[in-house]
């Protein structure tokens, strides 16, 4: 089956180009350079005028797993604001700040996304996370598997293990997760707290293992580099929210040897202490300090105003700021001597100072990072703000002036503590295709996706051009799927099941043994029990785990 | 793939007869396909597992049925049902997926036959919040465990032999000095508490209807009120009072109940106050609820339940999009106001759980060795997960989910093989 995507304007930054006019041709799910001699063209679309960029790429949202459950368990009023009927097609559910997952998936695909990652799927719960997953339609899925505050791996550091057991620590647990990636969150601060500590800075050492944060980073930092895995250490790093964060974030980024580290939701991470409420914006030190450090990139982790509902593994944090949660009710919970979580209802206010500033700190990040391949849109769906918002937050980085007037409107003090009026910058549709395809496709390993070369996968979204836009971000007029026509003016019209993106880094398999034997000694489950196998994830027939290729392992340390 | 004719003793087996999931058991097969627990068993599991195979024909109207026949009818009653609800729901997570896809197709309403004690958990998650935590950080750090209530024993058979009195423990703590106190209840067996050294639980019992009085109490103490009365319900205040003193000490306190004993009006609302005093304990020291559940599939129902409709159990498909209402969609009111006019009822692990009696078109998908008061319209035995077919299932914790594995052949269909039939009958 051959199609042909005829006269439209392309943004593919993983080639270079920048809205040429182009045809493009898809053969059975995959871009190909040209038809075959006589080879007959069965659909061709006329894309004249239209906007031609791969399927975006959520890098970082919060879509299945043990918290997100909670989250939704804990808002029905949230849901019953918004009910999602069935239709011939689809299948009902509800939506706002934490949908039902199949809402989840077409209201993405809806959207012109076709890939979202999970950053926060625990080893003892990963399991859940790829079921919950596997009921998300259309939208290919992943995750990024928690480590750092898990007793084995500080146990390991504790002992002083050297870097290879480390590594195969770290392999083995991927594998076991199915997962692209390895996500630390507040390093060893999760434990520190279930030991009563309620803060941990990176220096500072874990009153049992005595190992600090910092030496967590480098561990785990250096362990994915040297694994191959190409998706670098994701941080959420120590102090979330915290005024004065500003300084823990340049030291994390100081403190990683020089190892590729991606830092999330940098926003919650880049306050400073300066002005009469002792809050203000870190932005400018942290775009510099981005700008430079070449082996740093960040996603923003955008607020935006309403309700919505933070749910993250950093239970320190959660249970520290919950009082600031609305509606106030909260979850917290420690997990298994190898993680946690905290769920707490966020309203976020314009005319609420720290909201306000909050929300002008993440777009001075976005504005101010020179580079859009080291930047991402984001808005740690939900923490920030549902990811249904992407299409506004699209239109306050892309036209100065909306962004001016709603800047006008937030609380006059905020206001006065923030340089984002003066920016004049505007994102152009080539860095939006980069940030939230070539970039991001980049960073999280996915070889085949979010470029339009020869040989990718046929996730395609097609826009058309609006000054407006929101309005032209939120309705894509076509969205293929694997060369599918998933999504036609904005409404799904086929549902199909994407896949499951993991790395499976190599290990030596002696690890297993100890492993075992650890988790008979110490734990209430096994350690066979422990791994998510291909054929859970297949199991349904709905979903299949698509390997992306490692680099292999890199030299190992003597 | 495995050979079940064959005789054989299978390792690591996970048993889901309670919320703890062991997956320690080595479970005997023989050549017939009977199962019998060689190590690590309890009494459920030695139960459960020891029922013997068998595979009943399914039934129309009390005769003998094909299978394609019985999914027909089934599938007519679904059909001609205006509010059809399906309840009982004691599946693994397959099950419930499929149970999902036909409540949306056919305008269904769901509960789950534990839901009577669970929502009180539900509810109060949807008030307040709560604190809590799982078996592995019980097993690892608990210092004082308060079990409220329950003995804990009847439910959780291997509970304390697992994470209480574990001989090895993460942080170097002597899990021989832990504490245990057993508050409320009357005649509770108290055995299980006691430690290895023969130390006795501490055990301040009442009258399980003035829990309400006792947790309110003892939540007042905890957060430094002073009371009056010299006694609550039979317990001394005094004896609250050191209570409220020891767990304000503890470095990890654990507090424990089951919802299900705790059934007076309102019971939700000591629930509260058993997560509200956690939550206050948390303000100066670490302290951790932990509620029971799991059982016969409850938290596979609420899991799949909440991350397909975005709401836990008590939730309907009636007007195609997913309402929820923790008292309206119940099932003893949906059948006692004459609301529902047709009943599904699962329950696949455990042959004694039978059905409300209804004069409702009645279909139970159910145990094989499931004896019925009232014969139903469509009777279809299915498989039991974890023997005679795979699965996943929920532990306790709402946290940890286990795979469970095929034990035996068996020519039962699986509850998702029938109802995806009967879906696409309709």
């Amino acid at each position: 089956m051959l199609i042909k995507l005829t006269g439209g304007r392309v943004y593919d930054p993983a080639h270079g180009i920048d809205g040429k006019i182009m045809d493009i041709h898809v053969r059975d799910g995959r871009i190909v350079e040209r038809p075959r001699n006589g080879e007959r063209i069965e659909q061709e679309y006329n894309l004249s005028g239209k906007v031609v960029m791969a399927g975006a790429i959520d890098m970082h949202t919060h879509i299945g797993g043990g918290k997100v459950n909670i989250a939704r368990t804990l808002l029905p009023e949230d849901h019953r604001m918004d009910p999602v009927a069935h239709t011939d097609l689809r299948r009902a559910g509800c939506g706002h700040a934490v949908p039902s997952t199949l809402t989840t998936g077409y209201r993405y695909a809806e959207m012109g996304y076709t890939a979202g990652f999970e950053p926060a799927v625990l080893p003892m719960n990963a399991r859940q996370a790829h079921l919950e997953m596997g009921d998300v339609p259309i939208i290919d899925k992943g995750g990024y598997v928690m480590l750092g505050s898990d007793d084995l791996l500080l146990r390991m550091m504790a002992a002083r293990k050297d870097q290879n057991a480390i590594n195969d620590y770290v392999a083995w647990t991927i594998n076991a997760s199915q997962a692209m990636g390895i996500k630390v969150v507040n390093a060893g601060g999760i434990s520190a707290f279930k030991f009563n500590q309620r803060m941990l800075d990176l220096d500072e050492q874990n009153p049992y293992y005595q190992v600090t944060p910092r030496e967590v980073l480098q561990r785990l930092s250096r362990a994915v580099h040297e694994l191959g895995v190409p998706h670098p250490l994701h941080i959420h790093g120590n102090n979330l929210g915290v005024p004065g964060n500003v300084e823990t974030t340049l030291n994390t980024m100081g403190g990683v040897e020089g190892y590729p580290i991606h830092l999330t939701h940098i926003q919650f991470h880049s306050y400073g202490t300066e002005g009469d409420r002792k809050f203000s914006s870190g932005a400018a030190r942290i775009a510099e300090a981005i700008n430079k450090n070449k082996h740093v990139s960040a996603d923003v982790g955008q607020i935006l105003f309403g309700q919505t509902v933070t749910a993250s593994g950093d239970n320190m944090a959660q249970h520290r700021n919950h009082a600031a949660g609305s509606p106030h009710k909260w979850v917290c919970m420690d997990i298994e001597c190898d993680a946690g979580c905290g769920v707490v209802p966020f309203k976020y206010k314009d005319q609420n100072f720290v909201n306000a500033l909050q929300w002008a700190i993440g777009l001075e990040i976005f504005l101010l990072v020179d580079d859009p391949w080291r930047i991402f849109l984001t808005t740690d769906h939900p923490n920030g703000a549902p990811f249904t918002s992407y299409p506004h937050l699209i239109k306050l980085l892309t036209d100065k002036t909306f962004r001016n007037e709603m800047f006008s409107r937030i609380s006059p003090d905020a206001q006065a503590m923030s340089t984002l009026g003066s920016i004049e910058r505007e994102y152009t549709l080539y860095e939006i295709a980069i940030m939230t395809r070539a970039g991001a496709a980049k960073l999280v390993g996915l070889h085949d996706r979010g470029h339009l070369g020869s040989g990718a996968a046929a996730d395609i979204t097609v826009y058309t051009d609006d000054a407006d836009r929101e309005k032209m971000f939120a309705k894509p007029d076509y969205v293929f799927k694997d060369g599918e026509l998933v999504v036609r003016n904005g409404s799904v019209v086929k549902v199909t099941w994407g896949a499951t993106h993991a790395v499976k880094p190599e290990f030596d398999r002696a690890i297993e043994k100890e492993i075992a034997k650890y988790y008979d000694t110490y734990h209430t489950v096994r350690m066979e029990h422990v791994k998510v196998t291909d054929q859970h994830i297949a199991d349904d027939g709905r979903g299949h785990v698509q390997v992306q290729e490692c680099k292999g392992r890199r030299e190992r340390t003597a | 793939m495995e050979n079940f004719t064959q005789a054989a003793t299978v390792e690591s087996v996970t048993c889901p007869f309670c919320g703890l999931l062991c997956d320690d058991l080595a479970v005997d097969r023989d050549a017939a396909g009977s199962l019998n627990v060689s190590k690590n068993g309890c009494q459920k599991s030695v139960t459960f597992f020891g029922r013997l195979p068998r595979a009943p024909s399914p039934r129309i109207a009390g005769k003998p049925a094909e299978l394609k026949d019985a999914i027909a009818k089934a599938a007519e009653i679904l059909d001609n049902a205006n509010l059809p609800l399906i309840a009982g729901l004691g599946t693994e997570v397959q099950g419930m997926r499929a149970v999902m896809s036909l409540a949306d197709k056919s305008g269904a309403t769901l509960d789950h036959m534990n839901s009577n004690g669970f929502m009180r958990n539900i509810q109060v998650v949807q008030n307040s919040g709560w604190q809590i935590t799982t078996l592995t950080e019980v097993r690892n750090r608990v210092d004082l465990l308060v079990v409220v209530g329950t003995d804990i024993l009847s439910v959780f058979p291997r509970f304390f032999e697992r994470v209480v009195w574990n001989k090895e423990s993460m942080f170097g703590q002597d899990t021989s000095t832990r504490e245990v106190v057993y508050l409320g209840g009357r005649d509770i067996d108290t055995s299980a508490g006691i430690a290895p050294d023969g130390r006795k639980p501490d055990v301040l019992p009442c009258d399980l209807d003035r829990m309400p009085d006792v947790i309110a109490a003892l939540r007042a103490l905890v957060s430094g009120k002073k009371l009056q009365a010299t006694e609550v319900a039979g317990i001394e205040t005094a004896n609250l009072e050191k209570l409220a003193e020891r767990l304000k000490a503890a470095k990890y306190s654990v507090v424990v109940w089951a919802s299900a004993p705790l059934n007076f009006p309102h019971a939700e609302l000591t629930v509260q106050n058993i997560t509200e005093l956690v939550k206050t304990l948390n303000n100066t020291t670490r302290s951790s609820g932990l509620p029971l559940g799991g059982i016969e599939g409850d938290m596979n129902a609420n899991q799949v339940c909440t991350w397909i409709s975005g709401y836990p159990m008590r939730t309907s498909y009636a007007r195609a999009y997913p309402e929820h209402d923790p008292i309206h969609f119940s099932t003893d009111r949906l059948l006692a106001s004459g609301e529902a006019d047709a009943l599904f009822w699962v329950s696949s692990f455990n042959p004694d759980r039978t059905p409300p009696t209804t004069s409702l078109p009645t279909v139970v998908f159910g145990h094989p060795d499931m004896k019925l008061e009232k014969e139903p319209d469509v009777f279809i035995p299915v498989g039991m997960p974890g023997a005679d077919h795979k699965g996943i299932m929920f532990r306790t914790d709402n946290v940890v989910s286990l795979p469970l594995v095929q034990l035996r052949s068996s020519t039962l269909p699986s509850l998702g093989e029938v109802l995806t039939a009967i879906e696409q009958a309709l």
